[in-house]
C-alpha cells in the first residue's frame, strides 16, 4: 500500500485557474481585434503585436533581473492580456517607439512596483494609455479613418463621433451632431469617418465578448451593466435638456465606453469584490464618464472615470460587505 | 421527472457528483476480530467506560457513558470481551481513548427486538413526548450527518425559542456519498415513522423532507409514502424537493431553502427560527432506538472512490475499522492516495486505515492521483468567486487574509464566526489558494478570544 496523504478539507476542487480566466478574457476579445483587422490592417496588427511582446518582455525582464524571481508569471496571461488591452486603447497608426513606452508604464510602473498580478491599485493598461495621452497629446488624439488597410504611420485620420460631440456641446451647435454616423454603423463599426482607439470601433464585436464571458462565469454582469445604464440614464437626460446632447444609444456605442465597460472596469484586480460594490463602481463610473466627456477638456472620458474609481475600490471594499446569511433577522 | 425546486438564497458551488454507489443495493457488512469504539465519537465531552478489561459484553451492551449533559453513551456492536481500555487513532488523527473489544460470536441484548415488522407510533400511545426523548437519550443517539451532535438536546430546546416544525436533512449534497439514499429506498417506512416520534417529541405537527433532484426515485417514493401515512393524520408532511447545490446540507441553508428563514449569526440555531433539523439517518436511529429498544451501534456507510474496484454501502456495526470494508470494496488501490472519513468537501483525512467506523462515518471515501494532491497556491487575483460562492455572505478572500496577518479584531468584526467551514470558497478559487485553512485558524482564534471575555465577565 501506498502513502496516505493529509490535508484539511475540502479536498475538492471546481478546476477553474486563473489561466483559465485570463486566456478566457482573451478569447473574449478576439471578435473585437479580428475586427480591427479588418478595419485597420497591418496598423492594428503592429500595434497590438508591439503591445502585447512589449508587456510581456517588461514583465519578463522586471521579474528576473528586478525581483530575481525564480518563477515567470508570464504564462498566467495577464501580462498578454495587459498588452492587447493597451493596444485596443491606442490608435492604429502610434508610432512603435511610444507603444514601448506606454507598455513600460503599464507592466513596470502600474503592475510590478506593486507586486504583480493582484496587487495592482489601478488598472495597467489604462495607466499605459493614460500615461501616453499626457506625454504625447498629439499622436495619441489623432485617430486613422477605418478601411485603410495596408496603411500604418501614413493613415489617413479624422474626426471621431466624441470629438463632434463635444464640440457640439462647447459651441452649442446641434447641428455638428448630423455629421454624427448612425447607430447601426457604430455599432457595426462600418463608419467610413475617424473611428477612434482600434479597439473600440465595433460594438457589435465587444458584446459578443460580454456575452462569452458572461457564458464562461469570468465576470458577472453588475459592472458593464451598471455602467451602460447610468450612461444611458444620464446621457439620455441631458439628451433631454438640450439637442446639444447626442442621444443615449450614440453616446453608448460611440468611444472606448462599451470597451471600457466591458473589458477595462471589470479588471478583477482593480474592481470591487462584492456586487453592491461593484453596482456603486459601475454607477460612479458611467456618471464620470459622462461628465468628463461633455465638459471636460477631453472628449473620452471612460479611461479617467475608471482610473479614478480604481482609487476607490479599496474604500468600496472596506465599506460595502455582502448580505450576511440571517442578517435581517439581526437585532 | 422535472420538479419545482427550491434552494437556499446566497453562494452555492456545483461539485462533481460522482455517486459511484447510487444503485448499489446495501449488503451487511462482515463482523469484524476486533472493534474499535473511540470514547469520543460525539461533539461534546467524551464517553465515560463503564466495562473493564476482561468483561463480557453482548450486542447493544452499554459500555461507556454519558459523561454530562452534552454527551451520550457508547454501546458494544459485537458480542465478546473487553481486550483493553486504550487509545486508538481516530478521524482527528490523533490516538485518543478507547475501547478495544475482541469479537466472539454474535449475541445480542435480549432487549431489542430484531424483527422486522413496522411498528407505528399509533399502536404505542404509551410513547408520550417525555419517553421517546429519553429512549433517543438513553440509546446514545446523536446527529448520523457527520456533526454527530446529541439528537436529545435538539428536541428539547432551550425556553427562549419555540419549534414550529422538524425538517428532514435527507440532501446528502456531498460528493460520491450515498449512504442517506440507499436508506430512504431501502427502508422509507422506518424514516416515516421515526420522523413521526421526531415530530410528536417536539410537539410540532408540521414536517418537512428535503431531498434534491438528483434523487428523483426518492423524492417519489417518499411522497407516495407520506400521502398514505400521514394523509388522514393530524401531521402535515410535505417532500420538498431540493435544486442540487452544495452546501444544501448544511444545517442553516437547508432550513433556508425549505421554509424560507435565515437562521441569524451564532449564537442562534436553527430552532431560533422555528425549525428542528435531523438527518434522515438520524430518523431511523430514532426509530430503532425507541420501537425496537436498539442502541446506535450500526449505520449506513457508503465505501467509494474512483479506483477502487467495487465501491459499495453497508450496514455496518460502529467499531469496525475501515481496512475491513476497503478490503470487501477490493482492497486500497496501488499508489498514494488520500483516505477521507466523509465526503471530498468537508470529511477528514485520515493518517491510517485502521480507523474505525464511528457514529459519525457516512462515508469512506477514498480520492486518488491528481486529485489527492492540491495544486501550488498562486497570487490571489481578486476575482471575487470566493465572495460569490460563500453560502454566508462572508468575504472568503478577506478573511483568509486577516488571518494569515493574525488581525483577530478585523476578523472578528468581518464576522468569522460565522463561516460553516463548508470549503465552498476554496473549491472555487481560480488561484488555489488555501482559504479554509487560514479562515479555519481565524475562527479557532476569534471563538477563543470570544469564550475568553465571556469568562471574565
Amino acid at each position: 500500500m501506498g502513502k496516505l496523504v493529509v490535508s484539511l478539507s475540502p479536498h475538492a476542487h471546481g478546476k477553474d485557474t486563473v489561466e483559465r480566466n485570463m486566456y478566457g478574457v482573451i478569447i473574449a476579445l478576439l471578435p473585437a481585434l479580428l475586427v480591427s483587422f479588418w478595419f485597420f490592417g497591418i496598423g492594428s496588427a503592429i500595434v497590438c503585436g508591439t503591445s502585447v511582446a512589449a508587456c510581456v518582455l517588461f514583465e519578463w525582464a522586471i521579474n528576473k533581473y528586478i525581483l530575481r524571481n525564480e518563477r515567470t508569471t508570464i504564462c498566467d496571461g495577464s501580462a498578454v492580456l495587459t498588452g492587447l488591452l493597451l493596444g485596443f486603447n491606442l490608435p492604429s497608426n502610434l508610432p512603435i517607439w511610444i507603444i514601448i513606452i506606454g507598455a513600460l508604464f503599464a507592466i513596470g510602473l502600474a503592475k510590478m512596483p506593486f507586486g504583480g498580478l493582484g496587487n495592482n491599485l489601478f488598472n495597467p493598461a489604462l495607466v499605459g494609455r493614460a500615461a501616453l495621452l499626457v506625454a504625447f497629446p498629439a499622436q495619441m488624439t489623432t485617430w486613422p479613418k477605418a478601411g485603410q488597410i495596408t496603411s500604418y504611420l501614413d493613415a489617413e485620420t479624422g474626426a471621431t463621433p466624441l470629438y463632434l460631440m463635444q464640440q457640439a456641446i462647447k459651441n452649442g451647435d446641434p447641428s455638428l451632431l448630423d455629421q454624427l454616423p448612425d447607430s447601426l454603423s457604430l455599432f457595426l463599426g462600418n463608419h467610413p469617418d475617424g473611428a477612434g482607439a482600434l479597439g473600440e470601433i465595433c460594438g457589435a464585436a465587444l458584446l459578443l465578448g460580454l456575452v462569452f464571458m458572461l457564458w464562461r462565469k469570468i465576470i458577472t454582469w453588475h459592472i458593464p451593466v451598471s455602467i451602460i445604464a447610468t450612461v444611458f440614464v444620464f446621457s439620455g437626460l441631458m439628451h433631454l435638456t438640450s439637442p446639444v446632447y447626442a442621444d443615449p444609444i450614440t453616446v453608448i456605442l460611440s468611444g472606448g465606453l462599451l470597451l471600457g465597460a466591458i473589458f477595462m472596469a471589470t479588471d478583477y484586480v482593480t474592481s470591487p469584490m462584492t456586487p453592491k460594490g461593484q453596482l456603486i463602481y459601475g454607477v460612479a463610473i458611467g456618471v464620470l464618464t459622462v461628465i468628463i466627456r461633455n465638459w471636460g477638456a477631453y472628449p473620452e472620458g471612460m479611461s479617467f472615470a475608471i482610473l479614478i474609481m480604481n482609487a476607490f475600490t479599496p474604500l468600496i471594499n472596506n465599506y460595502v460587505k455582502p448580505q450576511r446569511f440571517g442578517e435581517e433577522l439581526k437585532g | 421527472m422535472k420538479f419545482n425546486a427550491r434552494t437556499f438564497s446566497i453562494g452555492g458551488i456545483h461539485p462533481e457528483e460522482n455517486k459511484l454507489t447510487h444503485e448499489v443495493a446495501t449488503q451487511v457488512a462482515a463482523l469484524p476480530k476486533q472493534a474499535i469504539f473511540p470514547l469520543g465519537q460525539h461533539i461534546g465531552a467524551p464517553a465515560k467506560p463503564v466495562v473493564q478489561k476482561g468483561d463480557k459484553v453482548k450486542v447493544g451492551t452499554m459500555i461507556a457513558e454519558a459523561n454530562g449533559f452534552v454527551s451520550a453513551p457508547i454501546y458494544s456492536s459485537v458480542s465478546g470481551t473487553v481486550l483493553k481500555i486504550d487509545t486508538a487513532i481516530d478521524a482527528t488523527g490523533y490516538r485518543k481513548p478507547a475501547i478495544i473489544i475482541n469479537v466472539e460470536g454474535d449475541e445480542w441484548e435480549e432487549r431489542i427486538d430484531r424483527s422486522d415488522k413496522l411498528e407505528t407510533v399509533a399502536a404505542h400511545p404509551e410513547l408520550t413526548p417525555e419517553e421517546i426523548v429519553e429512549r433517543i437519550k438513553s440509546a446514545g443517539v446523536v446527529g448520523m450527518g457527520g456533526a454527530c451532535f446529541p439528537t436529545f438536546i435538539k428536541l428539547t430546546p432551550p425556553p427562549t425559542a419555540k419549534a414550529e416544525c422538524v425538517i428532514i436533512n435527507a440532501v446528502e449534497c456531498e460528493p460520491y456519498i450515498t449512504a442517506d439514499y440507499r436508506l430512504m429506498m431501502e427502508h422509507a417506512d422506518e424514516i416515516l415513522v421515526g420522523l413521526e416520534l421526531l415530530m410528536k417529541a417536539a410537539k410540532v405537527t408540521k414536517g418537512y423532507i428535503g431531498i434534491e433532484t438528483n434523487k428523483p426515485a426518492a423524492i417519489e417514493l417518499l411522497t407516495r409514502k407520506c400521502a398514505e401515512v400521514f394523509g388522514t393524520s393530524a401531521y402535515q408532511v410535505s417532500v420538498v424537493p431540493l435544486k442540487q447545490r452544495y452546501p444544501q446540507g448544511g444545517e442553516k441553508q437547508l432550513v433556508d431553502a425549505v421554509i424560507g428563514r435565515q437562521v441569524p449569526a451564532p449564537p442562534a440555531i436553527p430552532v431560533n427560527v422555528g425549525a428542528i433539523v435531523q438527518n434522515v439517518g438520524t430518523a431511523f436511529a430514532v426509530y430503532e432506538a425507541v420501537m425496537k429498544h436498539k442502541p446506535l451501534f450500526e449505520r449506513y456507510t457508503t465505501v467509494t472512490g474512483k479506483r477502487l474496484q467495487n465501491p459499495s454501502n453497508f450496514l455496518v456495526r460502529m467499531g469496525t475499522p475501515m481496512k475491513e470494508l476497503i478490503d470487501a470494496c477490493g482492497g486500497m488501490p496501488e499508489g498514494d492516495h488520500k483516505l477521507l472519513a466523509g465526503g471530498p468537501m468537508m470529511g477528514k483525512a485520515l493518517t491510517s486505515v485502521d480507523v474505525p467506523i464511528c457514529k459519525g462515518t457516512n462515508s469512506v471515501t477514498i480520492i486518488s492521483d491528481d486529485e489527492a494532491v492540491r495544486k501550488e497556491p498562486q497570487p490571489c487575483i481578486r476575482c471575487a468567486k470566493c465572495v460569490g460562492a460563500c453560502p454566508m455572505g462572508l468575504e472568503p478572500y478577506l478573511l483568509a487574509k486577516l488571518a494569515a496577518v493574525q488581525n483577530w479584531e478585523r476578523s472578528e468584526q468581518e464576522d468569522v464566526v460565522s463561516c460553516i467551514e463548508c470549503g465552498s470558497c476554496q473549491f472555487t478559487c481560480p488561484a488555489h489558494r488555501p482559504l479554509l485553512d487560514h479562515i479555519r485558524l481565524g475562527k479557532a482564534t476569534v471563538m477563543g478570544i470570544i469564550r475568553g471575555r465571556a469568562e471574565k465577565k
